[in-house]
């Protein structure tokens, strides 16, 4: 059991803005007690990516076993709980709603206050929990299968975005190449692990910047070069080498995200960078950005795989920072679909 | 007894109290704003009215399904955090049940239907007896295919429901029986009635754990739909 100081904070976290149901109770910000996520991937492989509507069924059938597990897990009662945090976005409505209504009805019947966290604000602060050290300000690369953004923490919740993508995110052209060379669903995972047998020089794939935004990233023209690429030697009857394509367009995007976050830390003089999201569990991202940080001196973090991937640990975090300022969300919250970073609703 | 009731299984939302055959609150909105947005205020400022503490309900009663994919979910997921919190127990309330209850007492026909999309409706049929006795259980189906069902039947039918304007035309062009349809006070989903049922549900101890709760939407998604259509055109069927 817990043992229980009056000065302590205890956040109950509550994320179901995709595909994975997961709550988590966090202590004072930084120390996560549990972390409990139900996964939906198997599901979804079958349709080659995340169907809506299948996922938020998924999510109401789920939602009450795994807060009850978090709760078990801590070795805490609902009772011994300060705050309730949920994600309200960004993310896909209708599963959004589910952790939203629920969250609301337990901050609600409990008398608790109620914090709604932005979903990308938890992978930035995912960060904080395996680094104690680690403080505002920094420049946090954010990629994940909807998000890629090149941002300053200025302070917990605080952030100034340096650039983003103007088209594709970068798990996206992972997904979609994924699916063009047969590798299947999800798309990073696979490639990570296919471009491990492959030579990342064997084809030259183009490294996008986009004119006079040299924190902006652009990723589709990197994706049709590789099914250009498919295509090419599909018609011409030579065979693919999957894991040099893999390596290669792997490459392509790793250089262009170490380069764009090496380039804005040195520039503004930060001497701390750290990687977020779903696409900072990528190994080869992890290396290069690791051996570029070494090189320039500047120091590098990221989270372990577990708080990578979307986790309610992360939202816990993310709502005691926002608790601390004094956040409180009405019984109105609703969910926020499309949510920028740094806007609030 | 005390019965929180719930239904936000299309546009209307409603939150309703129901102790010992009482009704003594009931709040319903018919209005474009979000379940998100309307429904926890709604139960908030019955609450405060009631001066209620919510730990002395015995059953959370929610209208159950089908309707609105994401409308049930919200009500859904609000009667489970509710269940979670103060650890009582779901009632799951069809939610064309609770529309026909509505019309307690009618010696005609009640048909509850629901706009389905796609010239379908959920609908089911129902009369009254020593209880409410379910004539046809809820289902999706063509409102043509609903028509010539009832003109078979050949009683006299009373309609609710939101399907009700939008299949308006065609009921009056096809139907041969007498019919009638409800006033405004009745001819929507209210939470009075899923609480007053599940009230009845209550007495026989039909109730489901919060962790078990979910709806029931008569309908799988378009992807599970497709895919299966697809699976079936390989195998020849």
């Amino acid at each position: 059991m817990e043992k229980r100081m009056s000065e302590d904070t205890y956040v109950l976290a509550i994320e179901s803005s995709c595909d994975e149901t997961a709550a988590a109770v966090v202590k004072n910000g930084r120390q996560v007690l549990s972390n409990v996520i139900s996964s939906q991937i198997a599901l979804h492989t079958l349709y080659g990516g995340v169907v809506p509507e299948i996922a938020s069924r998924k999510h109401i059938e789920k939602i009450n076993q795994v807060i009850e597990a978090a709760l078990r897990e801590a070795g805490m009662a609902l009772e011994e709980i300060d705050v309730i945090a949920v994600t309200y976005g960004p993310g896909l409505v209708g599963a959004l709603l589910v952790g939203v209504a629920e969250a609301k009805a337990i901050a609600y019947a409990t008398g608790k206050p109620l914090v709604g966290v932005h979903h990308i604000e938890g992978h930035v602060s995912a960060n904080f929990i395996e680094h104690p050290d680690l403080e505002p300000p920094f420049v946090c690369l954010i990629v994940s299968g909807g998000h890629t953004h090149l941002a300053v923490v200025k302070d917990y919740g605080e952030y100034e975005i340096l650039g983003r993508t103007r088209d594709d995110a970068a798990g996206e052209a992972f997904d979609k190449v994924a699916r063009a060379v047969g590798l299947g669903y999800p798309g990073g995972p696979k490639i990570d692990k296919a471009a491990k047998e492959g030579n990342p020089q064997a084809i030259v794939f183009p490294r996008a910047r986009v004119e006079k935004s040299p924190y902006d990233f652009s990723f589709s023209g990197l994706k049709s070069a590789v099914l250009n690429y498919i295509n090419y030697s599909k018609m011409t009857g030579e065979k693919i080498f999957v894991p040099d394509l893999a390596a290669s367009f792997q490459q392509a995007v790793v250089e262009v995200l170490v380069s764009h976050t090496i380039e804005a830390a040195k520039s503004l003089n930060y001497d701390k960078v750290a990687i977020a999201g779903g696409v900072a569990a990528n190994s080869a991202l992890r290396a290069f950005m690791k051996e570029s940080c070494e090189k320039e001196g500047l120091k590098l973090y990221y989270p372990s795989p577990i708080f990578c991937t979307d986790n309610a640990a992360m939202i816990g975090v993310a709502g005691y920072y926002e608790f601390r300022k004094g956040v409180r969300s009405g019984w109105d919250l609703n969910a926020a679909p499309s949510l920028k970073l740094g806007q609030s609703l | 007894m005390k019965l929180l009731g719930i239904d936000s299984s299309s546009l209307v939302a409603s939150v309703a109290v129901v102790e010992d055959d009482v009704l003594t609150a009931e709040y319903t909105i018919n209005f474009k704003k979000t379940h998100s947005q309307t429904l926890l205020p709604m139960m908030d400022e019955v609450a405060k009215m009631l001066e209620l503490d919510l730990r002395t309900v015995d059953a959370i009663a929610v209208s159950g399904g089908p309707g609105s994919f994401t409308g049930l979910r919200i009500g859904a997921a609000t009667a489970k955090g509710l269940g979670l919190a103060l650890k009582k127990p779901l009632i799951h309330v069809p939610t064309l049940d609770a529309m026909a209850y509505n019309l307690w007492g009618s010696h005609a026909l009640i048909c509850p239907m629901m706009d389905a999309k796609r010239n379908q409706v959920y609908t089911g049929l129902y009369h009254c007896r020593e209880e409410l006795e379910i004539v046809k259980s809820p289902c999706a189906m063509d409102i043509l295919d609903l028509i010539e069902e009832l003109n078979q039947a050949g009683q006299q039918v009373l309609f609710l429901g939101d399907g009700m304007p939008v299949y308006g035309t065609e009921l009056e062009r096809r139907l041969k029986i007498p019919y009638g349809m409800a006033p405004a006070q009745n001819n929507r989903q209210r939470a009075g009635s899923v609480a007053a049922l599940g009230a009845v549900y209550l007495k026989k101890g039909q109730t489901v754990l919060a962790e078990e709760f979910q709806p029931e939407y008569l309908r799988k998604s378009q992807a599970e739909r497709e895919r299966e259509a697809q699976a079936g055109k390989e195998k020849g069927e």
